[in-house]
C-alpha cells in the first residue's frame, strides 16, 4: 500500500468513527437535500433537463478541439488573452509572470477549485504576493489554513460555533458572535481588500465558445467585485468548462444551481467578455484566461470515461455519497473529493498513487443517479478498478487469491468443497476479525447444516416443499424453515 | 411457465432457506422450476474488485449453464444485475441468457403479473432497498407491492431506505471502518421505525444489517422477501 493510500485509510477510519462529524455533515446535507428536492420541482421534467444538459456537454467534449479554438479566437477578438497551460506549473508560472510584470502586491480571489488544483495560493506566498480569498467559505478556510472540505461547500464540516471560535482567535471578536455579526466582520475586511487589490483571480463556471466569454456564478457577489475593481483579471479554467453557445446557459445555469444547492439560479451570474473597452466605465485593463489541461487530455483520450469531463463541479455526487457522508472531504487528500474525485484523480494525477480511491466505494450508484450531466460515475469506478488490476497496481496475494477462487468456481465439485470448507471455518470460529475485519462489530451468520444444492437433490426437485408451511421463520439464517422440510 | 433457478453462491452456502422459500412461492404459482446443478458463482466478487478476466470466465460459464433456460430467476438483485447489466459489457454483447435473468420480485410482478402471492406474515416490517435492485434494475415498487399484499403485514418506510448498507463485497473488508459507519447509519434508521423485521431482496445486505443488529443485541430480525412471501 502506498503512503497516500495508508493516509487515506487512517483519516477515513478516524472520521467514520466520529459521531460529531457525522452529525454536522448529516445536518448540512439534510438542508441541501430539502432545497434540491424543491429546486427540481421548478423543472417541468428534471430527467429531461439532465438528458439535455448531458447532450450539450457530450457535444462539447467530443468536439473539444474545435470549440476551444473558437473560444480562443473570439476571446482574442474581444481583447482578452488566452494562455494554454499544459501543466499546473505552466499555469502558475504564467500567472506569476503577469503579476510580477504589473508589480502586483495583493490579489483577491473568487472561489475556484481549479486554482486549488494548481496550488496557486502557495505559489503566490512564495512570490511574496498577498492573496485573499473572498468567498466567505473559502475565506474561513484560508484563515484556518485548511483546504476546502467540499467542491461547493468549503466549510461543510464546521458549525457556526466553530466559525465564531475561528474569528475570535483571528480577529478577537466575541466567541459567541451570531452569523450576521460574523458575515458583517468578513464583509468589512473583504471590502477593504477588494479596494486595495491589484489583481483579481477567478475560476469560470462556463467558457462560451461562440461569444468568447466566461461566466462566474456566486451567491455573495464577490466574483463581480474580484473582476471589476482590480486592474488585472486572470480566470483559470479547465478545458472541459466549455459550452458551445451562449444560449446553452438557459439550461446550464438552472441545472447547475439546482444541483449545487437547490436554487432556481445562483444569485449573481456574471458574463465577462474581455477587458474594459473605451466606452465602458468599469472592468479590468487586462483580461487573461488560462486554459488548463493538467491531465484532462489523458481523460479525453479515454473513450470509455471521457464523459467524466462533463462534470460541472456541482457537488451533488458528494452529497449523495454515503462514503463522503461518513468520511468527509479532507480524508480523500485530493482537490476534488467524493465519487467524481475518485473517478478523475487517478487520471489527472499519478494513477498508482491514487488507485485506492476507486475501491473506497460500495458501488451503490447514488452518485450516478444525481449527476445533472449523467456521468456514469459508479461505473467508471469499476473501470478504474479494472485498469488498476491491468496495470498491476493490485497486491500479489490478492491476485493469487482471485486466481485460486476462480479455479474453485470452475467446477461444481470444487465449488461444493470450497463451500464446505468455508462453512466449517465459520462453525469452528476461525473467521476472526484478524482474518476478516468485517466481523469487528458484527455477528457472522450461523452456518446452516445443508446447502440449497443438497436440499434440492434430496427433496426439492421432487416437488417439496408443498403448499403447507405453518411455521414462521424466525430470521434469515436460522434453520427453522429449512428443518421443517427435512 | 418454466424457469431455471439461479441460486447465488452465498445464498446456496449460507442462506439456503431463501432459495427454498423462492421455490415454494414459484411452485404455488404453478411455475415449473429447475436447478441446473452445474452453476457456481456469477463472478461478481472478481468483477467488482477489478479482476475482469477472471470474472469473464465465470460469465461465459454462466451463459453455458443456463443456455437452454426460458427464464432465469434469482433471489438476489445484486447477482441478477451482475448478469443482466454487467455481463454484456464483460462479454461484449447481450444474449438471451443475460436479458432473461430476473430478480425474484421483478419476475413475480413484471413477468408473471402477480403482486399477491397469498402470504400471511403478521409483523411490522421495513424494507431495505438493495442498491443493485434499486439503481441497476430500477426495482422500487415491485417488492413493496408484494409486501403490501401480505396479510397481517404492516410496511413502515425508514428515512434511509435507499441508502447503502455499506456491504459492497470486498469494500467491507478493504475499508471496514467506512463500511461499519454506513451500517451504523442504516441500522439507526431501521431502529427509528419501531419494526420487528427488516426485509430485503438481497441476502448480502441482510447479512451486513443482521450482523450488526445481532452484535448490538437489538430485537430486530432480518428476513429475505422470499421468506416472507413463502409464509402462510
Amino acid at each position: 500500500m502506498t503512503a497516500i493510500a495508508d493516509q487515506f485509510k487512517r483519516a477515513a477510519a478516524e472520521k467514520a468513527a466520529d459521531p460529531h462529524h457525522r452529525a454536522v455533515l448529516q445536518r448540512a446535507i439534510a438542508t441541501y437535500d430539502a432545497a434540491v428536492a424543491r429546486g427540481k420541482t421548478r423543472f417541468a421534467d428534471w430527467q429531461n433537463a439532465r438528458a439535455q444538459a448531458a447532450q450539450i456537454k457530450w457535444e462539447t467534449i467530443n468536439h473539444l478541439d474545435r470549440y476551444l479554438e473558437q473560444f480562443e479566437r473570439q476571446m482574442i477578438e474581444n481583447g482578452g488573452r488566452v494562455f494554454w497551460a499544459e501543466t499546473a506549473e505552466d499555469a502558475r508560472e504564467y500567472i506569476l509572470r503577469i503579476a510580477r510584470s504589473h508589480n502586483v502586491r495583493k490579489v483577491v480571489k473568487s472561489k475556484s477549485m481549479t486554482t486549488e488544483e494548481i496550488h496557486l495560493n502557495a505559489a503566490f506566498a512564495v512570490a511574496e504576493i498577498q492573496v485573499v480569498e473572498t468567498d466567505l467559505g473559502e475565506y474561513i478556510c484560508q484563515i484556518r489554513g485548511e483546504s476546502p472540505y467540499h467542491i461547493v461547500t468549503p466549510v461543510m464540516h464546521l458549525t457556526k460555533a466553530d466559525i465564531a471560535r475561528t474569528f475570535h482567535e483571528k480577529f478577537g471578536t466575541a466567541p459567541d458572535a451570531t452569523a450576521e455579526e460574523l458575515a458583517g466582520i468578513a464583509r468589512a475586511q473583504l471590502r477593504h481588500e477588494f479596494l486595495t487589490a491589484d489583481m483579481g483571480v477567478t475560476g469560470a463556471n462556463f467558457l462560451i465558445a461562440d461569444t468568447g466569454m466566461i461566466t462566474i456564478s456566486t451567491n455573495e457577489g464577490n466574483g463581480r467585485l474580484s473582476v471589476s475593481l482590480p486592474r488585472i483579471h486572470i480566470a483559470v479554467a479547465g478545458i472541459e468548462k466549455l459550452i458551445p453557445r451562449l444560449e446553452d446557459l438557459a439550461l446550464m445555469w438552472p441545472v447547475l444551481a439546482a444541483s449545487g444547492n437547490g436554487q432556481a439560479v445562483t444569485v449573481y451570474n456574471t458574463l465577462l467578455g474581455g477587458p474594459r473597452r473605451d466606452s465602458e466605465t468599469d472592468g479590468p485593463e487586462e483580461f487573461h484566461v488560462v486554459l488548463l489541461d493538467n491531465g484532462r487530455t489523458r481523460l479525453l483520450a479515454d473513450a470509455e470515461q471521457r464523459d467524466a469531463l462533463h462534470c460541472l463541479r456541482c457537488g451533488a455526487c458528494l452529497n449523495a455519497c454515503p462514503v463522503y457522508r461518513n468520511i468527509g472531504g479532507h480524508s480523500y487528500g485530493t482537490t476534488y473529493q467524493g465519487p467524481i474525485g475518485s473517478v478523475i484523480t487517478p487520471h489527472l494525477r499519478e494513477a498508482r498513487e491514487w488507485s485506492h480511491l476507486p475501491y473506497a466505494s460500495s458501488l451503490c450508484g447514488a452518485c450516478s443517479d444525481v449527476c445533472p450531466v449523467r456521468i456514469d460515475i459508479h461505473h467508471h469506478l469499476l473501470h478504474n478498478r479494472r485498469n488498476a488490476v491491468r496495470l498491476r497496481f493490485d497486491k500479489t496475494w490478492e491476485r493469487w487469491a482471485f486466481r485460486a477462487w476462480l479455479w474453485a468456481m470452475q467446477t461444481p465439485q470444487r465449488y461444493v468443497l470450497a463451500g464446505k470448507l468455508a462453512r466449517v471455518a465459520l462453525r469452528l470460529g476461525l473467521v476472526t476479525p484478524l482474518v476478516n475485519p468485517w466481523t469487528q462489530g458484527r455477528e457472522l451468520p450461523e452456518p446452516p447444516q445443508h446447502t440449497f444444492r443438497l436440499w434440492w437433490r434430496n427433496k426439492g426437485r421432487d416437488g417439496c416443499p408443498q403448499a403447507s408451511v405453518k411455521k414462521q421463520p424466525r430470521r434469515a439464517g436460522d434453520n427453522a424453515f429449512y428443518q421443517h422440510h427435512e | 411457465m418454466r424457469v431455471a433457478l439461479f441460486i447465488p453462491c452465498f445464498v446456496d452456502q449460507f442462506f439456503p432457506n431463501v432459495g427454498i422459500a423462492m421455490v415454494k412461492v414459484l411452485r404455488q404459482l404453478n411455475v415449473e422450476v429447475s436447478y441446473p446443478p452445474q452453476q457456481t458463482c456469477c463472478g461478481q466478487p472478481a468483477f467488482n474488485t477489478g479482476y475482469w478476466d477472471e470474472a469473464r470466465q465465470l460469465a461465459r460459464r454462466y451463459c453455458e449453464v443456463f443456455a437452454d433456460a426460458e427464464a432465469i430467476v434469482s433471489p438476489s438483485g445484486s447477482c441478477a444485475a451482475m448478469v443482466r447489466n454487467f455481463y454484456p459489457e464483460l462479454l461484449g454483447q447481450a444474449t438471451h441468457v443475460t436479458s432473461n435473468t430476473f430478480e425474484f420480485s421483478e419476475f413475480l410482478v413484471q413477468k408473471l403479473g402477480v403482486s399477491d402471492v397469498g402470504a400471511k406474515f403478521s409483523a411490522k416490517v421495513t424494507y431495505h432497498d438493495g442498491c443493485h435492485a434499486l439503481r441497476e434494475l430500477r426495482l422500487k415498487n415491485e417488492p413493496r407491492e408484494l409486501l403490501r399484499n401480505v396479510q397481517g403485514l404492516e410496511l413502515v418506510e425508514m428515512s434511509e431506505a435507499e441508502t447503502c448498507c455499506g456491504f459492497g463485497g470486498t469494500f467491507s473488508v478493504k475499508f471496514p471502518m467506512i463500511s461499519y459507519a454506513m451500517d451504523d447509519v442504516k441500522c439507526e434508521s431501521i431502529q427509528k421505525t419501531g419494526v420487528g423485521y427488516v426485509v430485503s431482496s438481497d441476502s448480502s445486505c441482510l447479512m451486513q444489517i443482521g450482523g450488526y443488529l445481532r452484535r448490538q443485541k437489538l430485537p430486530i430480525k432480518t428476513i429475505h422477501l422470499a421468506e416472507v412471501l413463502a409464509t402462510t
